[in-house]
């Protein structure tokens, strides 16, 4: 059954399907969308357009039902309550809602927020605009040259003043996996509120908030197989039901008066305006396909797949993979000796190869590593050693072309 | 096999002309483009609306490093009009369809950047940098 999924696994992508030679390797920017997503999609629009929680004629009521379906889907898949999950844009919405409806309202001056060194942007800016407004402080979990968290720093820079805790389950730039659960484990026992960013999370891991036991759980649609332009806020219900609303407007109201205003409840509290309803309906093909390949022999390909890559790419002369992580996702940069990144990934979309090449929304972590850019190649389950082999021979092709 | 790589562009972008650090200069402006972190020093020796000596340093692709390179070869000793003619000339070149010019035969190699949209940028990084200074000499604001 396993195998005759892998072998055809291609064919159940639209895009791979049509287009043969094409060698798709930024999974980590976005996941190529199942053939059930699109079907799904093209069934509302062609079929039920219409909105949701608002009409009472047969159309809305199945494109409620829908809509909801999905949430309960996504709940039980990452084992929460229904109302504690939230529908908004992507990952950096979440994180941007948790600062400025959790946060803002309960931070005094030199309090302190604690992220880590391989945050992506979307994990730094929203704290640090919190910081100019404020005036808290960012403490920063350091790593080492492996790329892996320095944990035993965790401990040593928490203070009474620190007030929350949000760090990434997996860094999308060098693909270091984080013992979240660890991390989770030292915050509960001080106390302090914690996020996990799990946009590179749910292809790489069967992920349950109640055993992780963390405050915040935030991801994409579009890295796990799905449409874009939507992602999922998990939060506990106590704190979803103390927070403010983030953004004003219809659905997240329960009465409006000009001068009375009762909110909505959770998790409606926090849809304001109509949401991207197709792309909902279409999650939930997404959340079955993320179900079907949840298997162990299906995991242990694509981890042999990673490995398979590594082992390639660690035999070609100058080619420099940064960062030797513990635990590695789907994820591995690297830099060729005298070819810059941007020339390789000109070099590679000639041969139909798609790399991302850059500093991947994760300056600090370049910093870290004084690189301004790097080639990453991350993996999806569509991926096969045919692939890799292609890209070995684009890398030794390019060093023809540059020595 | 790629077009946008001819030798003149691997010949400036591995082995820059013009690229040290000038001790002695009249004019300093860096370049830097946020969507890929290449980042280039500028240093010029100004005198009556011409550019008397230039140099660069700094990291960058092969695109930007061959442009800088080929820029710094091409306005030393030429005033602040020649090299508007010069610029005016590689923006044609790169954004439209322009018949190309025998007598830029530098400058025509970086031509072929109009088919990578992404990479555009890095063969104007240098360019722009360098107009910043003249509209700066010139007391142009450049808003």
């Amino acid at each position: 059954m396993n195998e005759e999924i892998l072998k055809n696994i291609k064919n159940e992508f639209p895009i791979l399907k049509k287009k043969k030679k094409l060698c798709y390797l930024d999974s980590a920017a976005i996941t190529q969308v199942h053939q059930s997503v699109i079907k799904e999609i093209n069934y509302f629009y062609t079929e039920i357009n219409s909105n949701v929680h608002r009409s009472a004629y047969k159309l809305s009521e199945i494109s409620t039902e829908k809509y909801e379906r999905t949430r309960k889907k996504i709940s039980t898949f990452i084992n929460s309550e229904k109302k504690e999950c939230i529908f908004v844009k992507n990952t950096t919405e979440a994180i941007n809602l948790i600062a400025n409806s959790y946060l803002y309202p309960i931070l005094n001056e030199n309090d302190e927020i604690i992220i880590s060194q391989m945050e992506h942007h979307s994990n730094i800016v929203p704290w640090y605009l919190l910081k100019k407004k404020k005036r808290i402080k960012l403490k920063i979990i350091p790593i080492n040259e492996n790329g892996d968290l320095i944990y035993d720093e965790l401990e040593k820079i928490i203070s009474k003043k620190t007030k929350f805790i949000s760090v990434t389950h997996i860094s999308n730039a060098l693909g270091t996996v984080n013992n979240i659960k660890k991390i989770i484990d030292i915050a509960n026992s001080k106390n302090i509120p914690i996020l996990i960013d799990g946009a590179q999370s749910l292809t790489n891991f069967k992920i349950d908030v109640k055993s992780l036991n963390c405050d915040f759980f935030v991801f994409s649609s579009h890295k796990i197989y799905g449409p874009n332009g939507l992602g999922i806020l998990y939060a506990k219900k106590k704190y979803l039901e103390q927070m403010e609303p983030y953004q004003g407007g219809g659905e997240m109201i329960k009465k409006v008066s000009f001068d009375e205003i009762l909110w909505n409840d959770i998790p409606y509290k926090f849809e304001a305006g109509t949401q991207p309803i197709a792309s909902i309906i279409g999650l939930e093909k997404a959340i079955d396909f993320l179900e079907k390949i949840n298997t162990e022999e299906i995991i242990n390909y694509k981890k042999n797949l990673i490995n398979y890559t590594l082992n390639k790419l660690s035999k070609i002369k100058n080619v420099k993979i940064i960062g030797n992580p513990e635990n590695r996702a789907n994820i591995i940069s690297f830099n060729i000796k005298n070819i810059h990144a941007h020339d390789f990934g000109t070099i590679a979309n000639h041969f139909e190869i798609c790399v991302r090449t850059g500093h991947h929304c994760a300056m600090p972590i370049m910093n870290f590593y004084n690189l301004s850019s790097t080639i990453r190649i991350s993996l999806g389950v569509y991926n096969n050693e045919k692939d890799i082999n292609k890209l070995i021979n684009c890398i030794n092709k390019s060093k023809k072309i540059f020595n | 096999m790629l077009e946008l790589y001819k030798e003149l562009i691997i010949d400036h972008g591995l082995n820059p002309r013009n690229k040290y650090h000038m001790l002695k200069y009249t004019n300093k402006i860096n370049a830097f483009n946020h969507f890929c972190g290449d980042s280039f020093i500028l240093y010029l020796n100004i005198l009556n609306n011409k550019i008397e000596d230039i140099s660069f340093e700094g990291q960058g692709c092969s695109i930007s490093v061959a442009s800088a390179s080929i820029m710094t070869t091409l306005v030393k000793k030429k005033d602040f009009i020649q090299i508007d003619l010069l610029f005016n000339y590689l923006k044609k070149i790169i954004h439209n369809d322009l018949t190309l010019d025998e007598n830029n035969l530098e400058l025509n190699v970086l031509s072929n950047v109009k088919k990578f949209p992404s990479r555009v940028k890095c063969a104007t990084l240098i360019w722009n940098a360098l107009k910043e200074i003249i509209n700066e000499k010139r007391g142009i604001n450049n808003a």
